[in-house]
């Protein structure tokens, strides 16, 4: 199936644990430092929209040139560090998040889906992501935790926890 | 000699090894697990655009860790911490890597992979006047998967096999299986972690040359395969790809157990130095 952000709620709503999902559009990568930097800032000045967003728990390896900036390779970090922060997260109209290792389903029912990447395949991962669109706190926060704005095209994706609660781990 | 650090950092990264490569086409082949055939197919891809394109195929390249055999006659020892830092920083820039340092107090990255402590350069000082450096690029994910039991001499090697097949199976897809399992049994606290971690550097399929030990080594492969945690801990029948044993005598009260957990990207390069500056570079 292939889906487009931002997700709409009956796009999660439609997928089940298992279904292969291929994404287009835009996902925002998000570690520890980057979920503490946006709930800090939500309601006060947060730069970013995140309804119907898609986040994408990873710290690339990136190469800057003179052109900007490449995304030589990105798999998922493991989402359960960030456990802490997914009601936060969710509650500001995240619909999709992408990882590995699995998350507490709880939060997500009614609203949002887990999809997994397979960790360590960084360097296919960056295949299926097409440009830089912005970053965020670069300066701050340093490339592994920065907020990278990717425009994906057909990320090829696994729902690992779907909207009512069923997961694959 | 910076650069040819530099292109053993880079032959770490970029490729995987085949002994390696091996275990996972194995696994791949042998699985049925749809899921699991799905990740599995995309870390065999993966290896191969690393390899092609000369990218690092996990974006976690890792804590870069030296394990230097250090002839105490060779001329490049005195030089040799700098030469690794500075081999470092500048793999970190032209391969490139993740800038993976940061302050435990400021939670500044330093942007090279240096700094207080790293990388981490393990010293052995051997006789002769060559330089054996094994260069181990060690992700977080498994790294945070690492354990320390003191584990009673009562409980002894049964006390073992428990603990690690619990601890594998509560880690479940965070350290990014099929894992590598390196164990150190003796020592004390801090040489069994040492001990776990050098045995990564050992290839996939090797065994101990100790056939008792050999032999624990296959039962607890055996025993962590049928946990069923299996490839990112999605199911499947190949949770660990190996499980490498190291010993070393233990005090009479103790029976020191150190884990520490590679993800399938078991990522290695080595370098000689020989006493007149040629240097040789392999996996």
């Amino acid at each position: 199936m292939r889906l487009k952000t931002p997700l709409e709620e009956d796009d999660v709503l439609n997928l089940g644990a298992g279904d292969v999902v291929y994404l287009s559009g835009t996902v925002y990568t998000a570690r520890d430092s980057a979920h503490r930097k946006i709930l800090e800032l939500a309601g006060r000045g947060l730069p970013l929209n995140l309804e119907g967003a898609v986040i994408y728990h990873c710290g690339p390896v990136v190469r800057e040139s003179p052109s900007g900036y490449e995304i030589v390779s990105a798999g998922p970090t493991t989402s359960s560090r960030m456990n802490r922060h997914l009601g936060g997260i969710l509650s500001l109209g995240v619909r999709g998040i992408i990882g590995k290792g699995g998350m507490n389903p709880e939060p997500f029912k009614g609203r949002a889906v887990y999809f997994a990447f397979t960790g360590g395949a960084g360097s296919l991962a960056a295949k299926s992501i097409k440009r830089v669109r912005e970053v965020f706190w670069l300066e701050e926060l340093g490339i592994p935790e920065a907020v990278w704005v990717l425009e994906v095209e057909d990320f090829p994706l696994i729902v690992a926890i779907d909207a009512y609660g069923e997961s694959l781990y | 000699m910076i650069e040819a650090i530099v292109e053993a950092i880079r032959l770490a990264v970029t490729r995987i090894p085949d002994d390696v490569v091996s275990a996972i086409g194995k696994a791949f082949e042998e699985e049925t697990n749809e899921i699991a055939r799905f990740n599995l197919g995309n870390i065999l891809k993966a290896i191969e655009i690393g390899k092609s394109d000369l990218v690092p195929v996990c974006q976690d390249t890792g804590t870069l860790t030296f394990f230097v055999e250090a002839g105490v006659e060779s001329p490049y020892l005195g030089g040799l911490r700098d030469m690794l830092t500075e081999a470092t920083r500048r793999a970190t820039h032209e391969i490139p890597l993740r800038p993976n340092a940061v302050d435990v107090l400021t939670g500044k990255n330093s942007r090279d992979n240096t700094g207080r402590g790293v990388p981490i350069i393990h010293w052995e000082l051997v006789p002769g006047d060559r330089i054996r450096i094994a260069v181990l690029p060690k992700g977080g994910g498994s790294e945070n998967c690492s354990a320390l039991a003191m584990l009673t001499p009562g409980e002894g090697w049964e006390g073992v096999r428990r603990f690690v097949l619990e601890h594998v199976k509560a880690c479940g897809g965070k350290p990014c299986p099929p894992i590598v399992l390196g164990i150190g049994v003796g020592g004390g606290a801090d040489y069994v972690l040492l001990l776990a971690k050098k045995a990564l550097l050992r290839k996939v399929g090797e065994r101990s040359p100790d056939r008792r030990i050999a032999r624990i080594e296959e039962e607890l492969l055996e025993g962590i395969n049928a946990l069923g945690v299996g490839p990112m801990g999605m199911g499947g029948k190949t949770t660990a790809l190996d499980v490498k044993i190291e010993v070393a005598h233990r005090h009479p009260a103790s029976f020191p157990l150190g884990l520490v957990v590679q993800c399938w990207a078991n990522r290695r390069a080595f370098i000689e130095i020989e006493p007149d500056g040629r240097v040789e570079i392999w996996q």
